[in-house]
Formats: C-alpha cells, structure tokens, sequence
C-alpha cells in the first residue's frame, strides 16, 4: 500500500473541508504514512471469497407506520444555529460571484 | 468523604426503599464530593465538564416526594447518575469533548436519558472524554485530560475516562458510557472499576453522537457487577427510534448477577483467547489475570485455551472500519445549523465552504482531523477495496472465529487492556502507541458481541488496578454478568473488601 504524501494529505483535507495549516501538514503526513503502513497488514488476509461484514446483526430494512410523530418545533430547531432568519437557519453564500 | 458516596448503587436502592435516606441527601453527598476532589482543568479529577448542581437537587426532591406517596418510578429512582458528553440531554450542554459543540445545548434527549429521567435518577453532571470518543486516555478532550483517582499523573483511560473516573472517585455511583473500541471497558481496567459494552443493539444509540455507527454501544460504568446490571436492564431494550436496535426482550442480567454472586460456576466452559496475551501485556496484568482463573476454576468452571487466529488482525480492521465511518458522521459539523462558525480570516463575504473549512479546521483536535483524513482516504475512489472493502472482509473472519470459539465454550476471556494506566502525555503524540491500549477489546466491537471489564487486582509493578474481560456471544450478555459477579465475589474475598478501598485518599476529600 502506498504511503501517503503531503500534498495528497492536502487533497484529502480538501475533500473533508479542513483547512489544514502548513505546520499541521507537515505533522499530519507522516503519522498517517505510519498508520497506514501498520494496517497494511491485512491486505491479504482475507480471499475474494470471504463475503464483507458492514455491520455487525443481520439488518432488513426497519419500517414504521407513517403516521405524524410529535417532533420538534421550528423554534426548537433554531434555538443553537449559529444565524436564524424568518424561520429558517441563515448561512454564508452558497455561490461564487460568477455563478 | 461520607459513607454515602462510598456506597453501592444497589444499596443506596435499598436504603431509599426503607426510607434510610432521602434523594436529596444523597445527590448533595455527591454533589459535594464532586466540589472537593473534581477540581478544574489544571488540577483534581476533572470527571466532569458540566455539574448540574440545581437540575440534580430539583429531580432529587421530585424522586422524594414520590417515595413519600409510595409511588417509585424504578428501583433506582433517586439514585444519582453522570452521563458522558456524547449523549444528548436537554437542557445540559453536549459538547463531545469538543469545541466544535462548544455550549451546544440539545433540543432532545438520547432514548437512554429519556429512560433514566423517567426512571427518577438525578443527573448529576456532564462527564468528560475524548473528543468525539477518540482516544484511549482522554487527553484528546478539548477542554483538558480527566486523571486517574489512583494517581492523578495518570491517564483514567478512554475515551469514557470521564465516566470510569467519576465512580472510581466516588462522584457518583453510576455512569453511562459509550464503547466503540474500549471505550467502557478499557477505562474500567485502568480505573479499578466495572464497565460493559452490551451486545450491539441491545441499548438504543439515538441521542448518541455517532462516532462510528456500526460499532458505538452505550453502556454501564460502576463499582461492582450488580449495579452495572441494574442500570443496563434500566437503560436497555428496544426503542423504536433507533433502526439497529434489536426487538427482543433483554435476559435477566441482574437475576444473572445475583446468581453469579452465590459462587457457583460448576459446568461453565470458560475460553482464554490464546492471541489476546503475552507479548506486549504486563507481566503484572498477566499475573492478575491468571489467578482469576484459578479462581474461576475453583468455582467450578473448565477453563480451556481458545485459538482466534483472526483476531491479530483485530487492531488493523478497526483502525480501517471505525475512521471510514467516522468521517462520513463527522461531515454533519459543518457550521450550518448548530454548533460552532468561524470565518476565515481575511475573505470578504466567505463562502459556505471557505466557513467550513476555516470552522473544522478550529473546531477539531489533532486525533479527530487524523481520523477524518485517514477515513477519507480510505474511502476515495481507487482505495474503497483495497482499504475500507478488505477490512469489511477480514471483519467476517473476525465474526467467525467468534462463533466457532463459542461452540465450544460459554464465554471468553482476556486481560482487558494491555498495560495500566500510563502517564499522561507519555503516547499523546504517538498515534499507534494509543492504539495499541486496545488490542483486546476491539473485537468484540466488530463482532457485536457484548464485554464487561471488572478489576483483577493491582499489578505488582506500578500497584495500578488491571482489568479482567469476559466476551459472550450477542444477546447471551447475562453470561457477562454471571461470570463476572462469581469472580468479584472471589476476589472481593481475597482482598477484604472492594478493591477501590486500596485506592489512596484524594486531597479535598477527606476519607
């Protein structure tokens, strides 16, 4: 399995939407290369034929009644948003200027 | 300190019962054993991250009021609980040992609280862990470690190094914790304490802030193997809010203990797991961990060695599931609807995205960020099946050494944790080194068999308690609690009494 660089952490990061500073890229990239490697050992451990385990009880889907349930009011709901506008939860721009 | 603190939840039961005490009295002792010994971020205990002086005393003098009319909700009502940061409860802040919850009061309660209120039990307080569950020391916490009882340079374990400290501290007599990989049991070890993780689905996860959804169980943190009984029969069950809670009725668990108790283990086939010892354990854990079995074999049971030859690759397949998981649970933080917003420094009017960049960044510690991009990685395209899709393999493998090992025996056992309780900082900065804390207790997560820790001794070396593990196979958990009690007992007569009584005397708290 291949180790893990800084600019591929950088990327990763980017994905995740974390703004890694330089100094914690520069932590981060190494420790990880060593976790990895350490994990790696189960790479062949397990043939095609083994089937994957997501969870650990046999699951089907679970249904209930659609019947209306109490829930939260919309004050409720609002009461620890960072910003609230007219009932609604106010967050920062969605779009670029150019869009 | 008073006796009242000292004393067992089931006899606190009692003693309301037969009107002894009152609720009140007993939530203030407790109250005021947290003001003497809990101390702050810098220096006591610090079981705590939130004490709810008024909310414990109001539900102590309601729980009262109740027994005046002779109408108790429960056995336990009045009896005073600590709940870990990770499970909602209204009213209380929630913040995950985090910063990115800072001051986030829930608009509901987890089932499990829900279940405690209705019962009558007092909360007393908000317990300290590892940020989102991460860690195995409770360094991780944003707002400082909680230290070992037994030696206040110590780590208490973790992540519920909050909830294990708080009883072994005599702060409260019961907890609630949250085991993904350890997280109960391994604290238990290190605190000289009980904890369980019961069967996966046996207690409902709603109102449990996902660490990692197919491995997270909330369960019992105490002092002895019956109070960790009655509170998982109050706690467990099926709530139909949480779709992977199993629709069964739970097995006698306090019957299990009281029987356990008697001292009788005669036919009971007892598995030691040869991979889950020697090397890397502590020669004082594993000296512990054998008398125990001469004990159990003097109870009557036959103790045989096991082989789970899957389980060496225990540590990996986790290290690979629970940051896969852990990353997709720990997208919802992204300062839209709760929680914290920082905006990037310097950007005029920032985007949606560049806020949740900037507030993740600040919002989470070192080891979740380690987690996230680990599982990010292991999630991205050209990865999936070499990383997240193998560890769901190895994951079967894992599940079926389980099974064949309880065809031929009741339960399985191990040391629960490798080493005592280490000095804090010392693996702060060594990721693996951490990991390695739970080698013996990750299987059972992946598994979702049920696993209780209660202590075996104190390891001739460091005189630090060492924990004893029993596995039993999913929804067998009163297994976990006959087994355990019959050896508490055994050992309880060894030492004299509770092995707490050896722990030194905190300053504030006078003994």
């Amino acid at each position: 399995m291949p180790e893990i660089s800084r600019d591929e952490v950088a990327h990763l990061a980017t994905l995740a939407r974390i703004d890694l500073s330089d100094a914690e890229l520069d932590h981060l990239a190494p420790q990880l290369s060593v976790i990895l490697e350490s994990v790696a050992s189960i790479s062949e451990v397990a043939g095609p034929d083994v089937p994957p385990t997501s969870h650990p009880m046999p699951l089907t889907n679970v249904f209930r009644e659609d019947v209306v349930q109490p829930s939260l009011t919309a004050e409720q709901a609002l009461a620890m948003a960072p910003q609230a506008e007219e009932q609604r939860f106010a967050v920062p721009r969605i779009l670029g200027d150019e869009q | 300190m008073s006796d009242t603190t000292r004393r067992t939840a089931a006899d606190l039961a009692e003693a309301l019962a037969t009107g002894e005490t009152t609720s009140v009295a007993l939530t203030q002792a407790h109250l005021d054993r947290i003001a003497a010994v809990d101390g702050s971020a810098e220096s006591g205990v610090h079981a705590f991250l939130h004490v709810d002086t008024e909310g414990a005393l109001a539900a102590a003098v309601a729980s009262d009021e109740r027994r005046a009319a002779g109408a108790p909700l429960h056995a336990l009502d009045g009896v005073p609980i600590a709940v870990k940061d990770v499970l909602t409860t209204t009213g209380l802040p929630t913040t995950c040992g985090s910063k990115i919850l800072e001051g986030w009061i829930p608009p509901y309660d987890a089932t499990v609280v829900a279940r405690l209120k209705a019962a009558g039990l007092p909360i007393l307080g908000k317990t300290n862990m590892d940020e989102f569950a991460m860690g195995s020391s409770t360094e991780h916490s944003a707002y400082g470690p909680t230290r070992n009882p037994w030696d206040l340079e110590r780590i208490p374990g973790g992540s519920g190094g909050g909830s294990a400290a708080a009883v072994a501290a005599f702060e409260a007599p019961l907890a609630l914790g949250t085991d993904t990989g350890g997280s109960i049991r391994q604290p238990g070890a290190v605190t000289g304490t009980v904890g369980v993780k019961p069967t996966y689905g046996g207690v409902s996860r709603y109102g449990l802030v996902a660490m990692a959804n197919s491995l997270d169980q909330v369960g019992p943190v105490t002092r002895t193997v019956l109070d960790a009984a009655l509170l998982h029969e109050l706690i467990g069950g099926h709530d139909p809010r949480d779709s992977t809670s199993i629709d069964q009725p739970l097995p006698g668990l306090v019957a299990a203990a009281r029987q356990g108790a008697a001292g009788d283990l005669t036919g009971l086939r007892v598995g030691v797991i040869r991979e889950l010892q020697g090397e890397g354990y502590q020669a004082g854990v594993l000296a512990r961990f054998q008398e125990s079995l001469e004990l159990l074999t003097k109870a009557g049971a036959e103790v045989v060695e096991v082989s789970c030859p899957s389980f060496v690759h225990a540590l990996a397949t986790y290290y690979l599931v629970m940051p896969c998981e852990a990353s997709s649970n720990l997208a919802k933080f992204d300062a839209m609807r709760y929680g914290l917003r920082v905006l990037p420094e310097g950007v005029d009017s920032p985007s949606a995205e560049e806020v949740m960049r900037a507030t993740r960044d600040a919002g989470f510690g070192d080891e979740v960020k380690r987690r996230i991009i680990l599982g990010t990685y292991a999630l991205s395209s050209g990865y999936y099946d070499a990383y997240y899709g193998t560890a769901q393999r190895v994951r079967t493998l894992i599940s079926r050494d389980f099974e064949a090992a309880f065809g031929q025996v009741d339960v399985l056992v191990s040391p629960t944790a490798p080493t005592t309780a280490f000095k804090l900082g010392e693996k702060l900065d060594d990721p693996l080194a951490m990991y390695l804390n739970d080698l013996a207790t990750i299987p059972a997560n992946l598994a979702g068999v049920p696993g209780i820790s209660l202590p075996s001794g104190l390891a001739d070396e460091d005189g630090l308690p060492a924990g004893f593990q029993v596995l039993a196979p999913a929804m067998a958990d009163d297994r976990l609690y006959r087994v355990g009690a019959a050896l508490e007992a055994a050992l309880e007569e060894r030492w004299g009494g509770p092995l707490l009584d050896k722990a030194p005397a905190l300053e504030g708290g006078s003994k």
